[in-house]
Formats: structure tokens, sequence, C-alpha cells
């Protein structure tokens, strides 16, 4: 069933080249030799190839936030090496080798939409009129071009998530890492959102590292789902997804459902 | 226009109130077991609006300056030190909160100090700084001192609260963009404080005017408002209308600073204006 995919219809990654992301036997350990001492991680390996999506699935406090957030080296593993575009994450944090987004849209509420969509770029030192032009790009790509000088606070939720993504993807950076983005968010929005998505991935040729805990969201948005426990956090399945098509038949599909119940029992082991 | 009449609504109660006090209040106060809960209400005590009025027009001392000049020259002359002490203390409050929210161990080392440093009473503290006068720095900057010293602590305070409140995932937003501590002060700090820091410095500018009267006083610093209102009361049984000149004086310049204060707001906080919500 899984052998169905047509390239023409699912952009099929190269996995032929270097690896997006690679975490090398990690363990996170917080709060060490302290009571209240925390093991989020223990041994982790995981590998994310050039233009893949891989999901990351598991119970609350399994450690998939941590994980990510190691990716992104907002902290650092205990043991262990991230590597990330071929460079230590901490390097690859300074040369902005990923865009991130959060549950929370966490725009800044006092700059318009294009402001927060050129923020990174500012940062990054490039010029006026070049992160104008870029942000409205980047608009366009999420459809809210229209809403370049409103400010967040106008917006609903799902626009303000369609923003953070279109910041996120501001740098045009070839990883893009995000934490549950649409998990704040009704179940049409939600849908609507993740086929957007997957179309900025197809066309952008992004590799996508995503946290979520809703099975049919992961299985739907990825070519890997890959399963966590929790206390120690560690890996325990990694499961192949090729659906037919990613759009309303491919969440029609047998191989859909097959393979939502296939991460549920992966979930339940 | 609405807020004009409301003002003007505001000033007529609060005359209505006056005359309506003095028409229906016992001229030797209400006294009650001993004790006196209502104020005089003869002419010594209160005297009435038109007489306030009347002494404003009228030269201070015979063949002097009319009263409204001499309280609006001392008003200028208090405005000037409380703008410098509110500068001042604005600017050692930022800089103070800046440093406690970069350093935990500065938060927790000074943060008990700022709060004790107001609850020293200003009269002790006037002449010591009234010391200073002359030999460091001239004696109305003095009184600034004292003023900064009273505005810094709501800046300091409020601020420092603004600067802590963008939730943890904007500060790893700005982590994410190698944004170090300056850049994320400027970029997300600082607009983020905002908020908090418009209602501390309406504090701070209360707490200036209220520093510069004082220490006016307490320092025997010549020329302005606060100085004026302790001459006119000395005068306050042969010509009670005076202090209330002076007083009038005084709450002017409280609300002219108030004012400015609040205009710095409006370019700042473009983005509060706009509420309605779109969806799509």
């Amino acid at each position: 069933m899984s052998e169905l995919a047509s390239p023409d219809v699912v952009p099929v990654p190269e996995r032929g080249g270097t690896a997006s992301v690679v975490v090398d036997s990690v363990t996170k350990v917080f709060n060490r030799g302290r009571p209240d001492e925390v093991t989020a991680l223990s041994d982790v390996h995981l590998t994310v190839g050039d233009g893949e999506f891989v999901s990351l699935i598991g119970p609350s406090g399994c450690g998939k936030s941590t994980l990510l957030r190691l990716i992104a080296d907002l902290i650092e593993p205990t043991t262990g090496t991230v590597t990330v575009a071929g460079k230590p994450a901490a390097q690859a944090r300074r040369d902005q080798e990923y865009g991130i987004a959060f549950q929370q849209a966490g725009l800044f509420e006092w700059r318009t939409v294009r402001r927060n969509v050129e923020l990174p770029l500012e940062l990054r030192g490039m010029s006026r009129a070049d992160r104008r032009a870029r942000a409205e790009r980047m608009l366009e790509l999420v459809g809210l071009a229209d809403f370049a000088g409103h400010y967040p606070g106008q917006l609903s939720g799902g626009m303000q998530q369609r923003v953070a993504i279109a910041r996120a993807l501001a740098v045009q950076p070839p990883l893009l890492l995000m934490d549950e983005p649409f998990g704040a968010l009704d179940e049409m929005t939600r849908e609507r959102l993740q086929s957007e998505l997957l179309g900025i991935c197809a066309t952008t040729g992004t590799s996508a590292v995503f946290v979520t805990h809703s099975i049919s969201e992961a299985v739907f948005l990825s070519d890997r789902v890959v399963v966590m426990s929790a206390r120690p956090g560690r890996i325990t399945a990694s499961i192949e997804v090729r659906l037919p098509s990613r759009d309303e038949a491919g969440r029609q599909a047998p191989a859909y459902f097959e393979k939502i119940t296939e991460v549920r029992q992966a979930l339940r082991a | 226009m609405r807020r004009v009449l409301s003002v003007i609504a505001g000033l007529i109660a609060a005359a209505l109130a006056w005359e309506g006090y003095k028409a229906a209040g016992d001229p030797e106060g209400t006294v009650l077991f001993g004790v006196r809960v209502l104020p005089r209400a003869d002419d010594l005590s209160m005297p009435h609006l038109s007489a306030i009025v009347q002494r404003l027009a009228d030269p201070e001392m015979t063949g002097g300056r009319p009263v409204w000049i001499v309280v609006l020259d001392a008003c200028l002359f208090t405005l000037g030190i409380t703008a410098a002490g509110f500068l001042a203390g604005t600017a050692i409050g930022l800089v103070l909160a800046a440093a406690m929210q970069r350093f935990r161990i500065v938060e927790r080392g000074l943060l008990p100090y700022v709060i004790l440093s107001q609850t020293v009473p200003l009269v002790a503290l006037a002449p010591l700084i009234a010391g200073w006068g002359g030999t460091l720095m001239p004696p109305w900057a003095c009184v600034s001192v004292i003023a900064a010293y009273l505005a810094f602590f709501p800046v300091a305070v409020g601020m420092l609260r603004g600067l802590q409140s963008p939730s943890a995932a904007g500060a790893e937003l700005m982590r994410s963009y190698a944004a170090g501590w300056w850049r994320t002060l400027m970029k997300l700090r600082f607009p983020a404080a905002l908020p908090y820091l418009f209602p501390a410095l309406r504090l701070a500018g209360a707490a200036a005017v209220v520093g510069a009267v004082v220490g006016e006083i307490s320092t025997g610093t010549r020329g302005g408002i606060g100085r004026l209102i302790i001459e006119y009361s000395r005068e306050a049984t042969s010509d009670p209308a005076k202090v209330y000149t002076a007083m009038l004086g005084a709450a002017l310049l409280g609300l002219l600073v108030a004012g400015t204060v609040s205009l710095l707001e409006l370019p700042l906080m473009r983005h509060r204006r706009h509420v309605e919500v779109v969806t799509l």
C-alpha cells in the first residue's frame, strides 16, 4: 500500500544529500545533582534527511519539546551532540539555519504583521527594502498579503499562527522547527493550515521537525513519525508514512488509517 | 471635545461643592464628641472663590506685581526643577531596571534597597542634600535631586516589571535569532515594557512635583511655588485668599506635568488604539 506513492503527486524528498539534523546519543538531565533532578531524554538518536518532514509524538512529558529545543540550541544537551545543517547546533543557530514556531504565535503586539515577519531579517542586518519585499512574499505564501499593515491584536488565532509561520520562513531556512504550532486552533483551521504548511514545505524544499500530540496530524503531515515514551524520554518507534496524496483524498485513504493505527499501537506499547 | 466638556464639568462640580459647603456648613465646623469631623466654613478657612480669583488679579503687596504673575513665575521656576528631577530620576530608574533585569544578583541585592529608599522621610533627607548646595551644585539642583529621589522609584519598579513581562517563548525566539542581551532588550523587552512604563512615568511625574515642592520648603530654596505656599500661609490670618492662589498654582503645575507625560504615550502606543478583530 505504501508503495503507491506517485512522485508527481507527492514530492518525495531527496535522501541522498547531507542530513538536515543529526541527534547523536543525546541525554538531557534537568536540575542535575539536585533533589528535583529529571532525566528528560535518555540516549536519543535521530536523523532528519534533507527535505524530510518528521513528526515527534508522545505523551506529555516524553521530552518531545525538549528534543526540539535541543535541535534549536535553546538548551544544551547534558551528553551527546546535535548537528544541524552539518554544523554544531550552536553555530547553526547563530547562522539562522532554522526557523522556529511555537504553540503560541508569540507575535510582538507593538509591531504590524509585516514588521513581525521582518524581525528575523532585521536582526540579520538585511536592508529595509529587501526585508520588506521578502516579508510581503512570505505573507503572500500564508495568504495574509492584505493584512500586512494590521496589528496582531486585530487578527484571529489562526491568522496569528500563519504570521508566525511566515516569520519562521522569512530567513528561508533549510529547516523548520515547530512545537505544536496548531495546538491551540480549532479543527477546521488546523486542517487548512496543515495543507498550507505541506504546500510551503514542498515548494521550498524545507525539512521540518514537528512536535504534536495529535496522531492524525502527525500521520497526515509526515514522511516519518517518531514515537516517544515518557520517563525517561526515549524514542520507541520510527514509522515511515507514504500516503498516496496529502489532501482530502489522502485523509480518506486506507493507508492513512493504517498508519494511524500503527502509531497508536506504538504509543501504547 | 467630550474630554474638554468633562473637564469643564468637573471644574464646575468642584466649584459648586466648595461654595455649597460654604453656604450650608457650620462656620465653626462640625464637632462630634470633641472631634472636628467637618472643617470650618468661615471666610478665614474657606474664602469665596470670587475672593480667590480677585486676589489673583490684585498686586501681591501694595505697588507690587499682581499675584497671578508672581504665582506663574514661581510655577515656572518649580517646573524647571521638576523637569530636571523627573528626567534624572527616569534615567536612573531605567538604568537600574535594566541592570536588575540583566543580573539576577543585582535584582536580589538592590531591589530591597530601592524599596527601602522610599521609606526614608524626605524631611530627614532634605537638609543633608541641601548641604551640597553652593559647593557641589547650585541650590536649585539640590531640589532637583530630591525630586529625582522620589521619581526614580516608580520607574525602576514599573520598568523592571515591564522588562520581565515578555513570555519565555519571546525570549527563546530572540535566542533562536542569535540576538544577544542588548538586541533582545531593544527589540523585545523595551517595547514590551512600554505599557508598564507609562503609568510609572505618570507616578514619577507626580512624585517629582511633590519632591520639588517639599524640597523647596525643606531646603529653603527661594523663587519656587513651594516657598510661595509657605510665605503666603504665614499671611493666612490676614489674607486667607492669598494662600489658595499659591495652591492653585501648585495644582496647575501637577496637571501640566501629568498632561505632558500622557502626551508622550500617544505616538508610542499606536497599536493599542486598533481594537477590532478580523476573523478569516
